[in-house]
């Protein structure tokens, strides 16, 4: 790679590249928060499901020698953790949110103190598939090397927009989150849909944090996750409870997080801090620009317990 | 990011992992002679600077007679206090090794001043005059395993463009980054080292983005200040770059990538103290040292490195073990922006304090400190 400089087109690649590898955690957590959410309940825990996630992973896989098995394992552990959020959630007058929160705190302390023997070791990692082949500039095949959960995410927002809309599962979730009454009329158990929900957002979150540990950046330690199932979880308020806005906030996102990175590479260095501030002031510009005294956001269920 | 609300978690994590580790037994044994107390900032096995000072406890735990207790993961605030008097309370701990930059002032100096008779090793800071007599500061001068790393990275690539992903723009780092670059400069005048800032110590994401945005420049050698290097290494080596290590030896991670690294050596350093003890010396307060005083060393050479940069590498190395020792700091140089920061004819040697306070990027340098 002697000439392999491409000088400032760095910046648009890398932030295409970052969209690409950065937002698929990011789509994961948001798209399982969204079907939590839409069902009337907030799971703010994701965080440390992310973080379980991302750590069973890496040790099933180093354990078994297939990522795709921790990737299994990881989906599980999450489940697992959203059922046991909405089994908490399910007894009288307890709040979603505390509740979200303990089990942020008990998720990462869990995989930190498990994920201890695991941060030394190199487990197999996801393939990668090679969109760049067309192209002779590395920089590109490398900004073009996709991971199948990359695509399975993209996929999955249409998927759920259209099942939201059209699948009775989807209109029974839509039922419990706008209003339990009703759901509770037509004879269904609301603590079962939103138990569903939860484990099956846990599932995603699962996932999701197996796409940390095993394909970018592709290791297991502690400072691993860094806010990103947090930030998640917010992405979900900033989409507007819809799976296809949630796919375009987390790309926005995680092109975000190369920008820093890449404009020092160029050359620009002053104010770095700034241009890795960059998605939380863009976040904070929109809520600002869109929130309105007078009603409660458009399009948050009205179970939430963030909107009663 | 909320950093207010990730310190406020990593806190509880903290109070977690204490709680664990009472209940799993890390008590005293009343029989052992001396009790030794270790504490670190972060987990001790990252992989990195926290894990380095763990190996220097392992070589201590070998030593008939010496019984070590350690804390992980404690903050930089009164909670090391609290760790040290209950080291001293109910583990007996005689000696204690505070191993975090910001645990020395004032929470070390306070404990020192309370335990008259126990000895406090702090790693990295500044003791001075006013501060008790029973406390010390030790660190090692890294940059020039630095300067040796930057001599194999400057023959070794093809570009002549090297890469250093750092935290944040203190002091030690800037040192280790102005080192590199004159390690290379040295064998290859062409050299630059192109430098990123993620803004923490453990940013997993932009390490990996740092990484691979370097690369995409046309950089082919890499090296970091970050605390758990192996973000870097592994990533670097995914796009097929060569790769120094830091604070520890990472080559297990890349054995055809990995060219050398700069390395902490507490497990010499650690014993040495503990037998001034014994002998009845006294440990001096302010104790510093580099390659020849055995508190850094250099990973042994990668199978990529050639014979010509292995030989460059070794005159470099007896440069510094040479009785006069050497100076990498060494007048007329020019910082990135043309302003010459050491005058011709001025030599800053290694314990010049004068460089414990470097605020520039020398020339060879592309990068900013803000």
């Amino acid at each position: 790679m002697a000439d392999a400089s491409i000088g400032l087109w760095t910046v648009p690649l890398a932030v295409l590249g970052g969209a690409i590898r950065v937002s698929t955690p990011f789509l994961f957590v948001s798209l399982g928060e969204c079907i939590t959410e839409r069902s009337g309940r907030i799971n703010l825990g994701l965080e440390g499901t992310l973080v379980m996630g991302a750590m069973s992973a890496y040790g099933i896989s180093y354990l078994s020698g297939s990522p795709w098995l921790g990737v299994f394992a990881a989906g599980i552990t999450g489940a697992l953790l959203g059922a046991l959020h909405a089994g908490i959630c399910s007894l009288p007058r307890v709040n979603d949110v505390a509740v979200g929160i303990a089990l942020m705190l008990f998720g990462t302390g869990l995989a930190f103190y498990l994920g201890k023997p695991l941060i030394e070791p190199t487990a197999p990692r996801l393939p990668a598939i090679d969109f760049g082949w067309w192209s002779d500039i590395p920089q590109v095949r490398a900004a073009l090397r996709v991971n199948v959960l990359f695509l399975i995410g993209v996929a999955l927002a249409p998927i759920l927009y259209w099942a939201f809309r059209t699948t009775r599962w989807g209109l029974l979730i839509r039922t419990a989150g706008e209003s339990a009454d009703a759901a509770r009329a037509m004879g269904h158990s609301v603590l079962l849909i939103r138990l569903r929900a939860t484990m099956a957002g846990g599932f995603l979150a699962g996932i999701g944090g197996s796409f940390l540990s095993l394909f970018y950046p592709g290791s297991w330690n502690e400072g691993l996750s860094s806010g990103q199932g947090i930030t998640a979880v917010a992405l979900v308020i900033f989409a507007r409870w819809d799976p296809l806005l949630c796919l375009w906030a987390s790309l926005a996102f995680g092109g975000a997080a190369a920008l820093g990175p890449a404009l020092q590479s160029v050359g620009v260095t002053s104010g770095y801090h700034l241009f890795n501030a960059a998605p939380y002031i863009l976040t904070l510009a929109i809520m600002i620009i869109t929130c309105s005294p007078k009603r409660t956001l458009t399009g948050a269920p009205a179970e939430l317990s963030i909107t009663r | 990011m909320d950093f207010g609300r990730i310190s406020r978690r990593h806190l509880l994590q903290g109070g977690a992992a204490l709680t664990i580790g009472a209940a799993a037994g890390v008590r005293p044994a009343l029989a052992a002679e001396t009790t030794i107390g270790f504490i670190y900032v972060g987990s001790r096995d990252d992989y990195g600077y926290n894990q380095a000072h763990a190996q220097g406890a392992a070589a201590l735990k070998k030593i008939p007679g010496l019984k070590v207790v350690e804390e992980e993961k404690v903050p930089e605030t009164d909670a090391v206090e609290k760790t040290i008097e209950s080291m001293i309370n109910l583990d007996g701990a005689t000696l204690l090794f505070p191993t975090s930059f910001g645990y020395y002032n004032p929470h070390m100096v306070k404990m020192a001043s309370k335990y008259p008779k126990l000895r406090f090793e702090h790693c990295g800071g500044l003791w001075t005059d006013k501060d008790p007599k029973n406390a010390g500061s030790y660190f090692g001068y890294i940059d020039e395993a630095q300067y040796v790393s930057g001599v194999v990275a400057g023959l070794t690539s093809k570009s002549s463009k090297l890469g250093f992903v750092a935290a944040k723009p203190i002091p030690q780092v800037l040192r280790n980054i102005n080192a590199f670059t004159l390690g290379a400069k040295s064998v290859n005048p062409k050299a630059t080292t192109q430098v990123i800032f993620t803004g923490d110590w453990s940013m997993p994401v932009k390490e990996a983005e740092a990484t691979n945005s370097l690369i995409d420049q046309g950089v082919d050698v890499l090296t970091c200040h970050v605390d758990g290097p192996k973000t870097m290494v592994e990533n670097a080596v995914r796009r097929g770059a060569m790769v120094c290590g830091y604070h520890t030896n990472q080559s297990a991670l890349a054995p055809k990538a990995y060219l050398t690294g700069a390395e902490w050596n507490w497990e010499a350093l650690y014993p040495k103290f503990v037998k001034m003890i014994t002998a009845g010396e006294e440990i001096p307060n302010f104790y510093r040292g580099g390659l020849k005083e055995e508190i850094v060393k250099i990973s042994p050479y990668g199978e990529a490195v050639s014979a010509e940069a292995r030989k460059a590498a070794d005159e470099a190395k007896a440069k510094f073990l040479s009785a006069d020792g050497f100076a990498v700091f060494k007048g007329g140089l020019v910082d990135n922006k043309g302003k010459t920061v050491i005058a011709a004819g001025t030599d800053r040697g290694q314990k010049d304090p004068e460089l414990e306070k470097m605020d520039y990027l020398v020339e060879g340098v592309i990068g900013a400190t803000s």
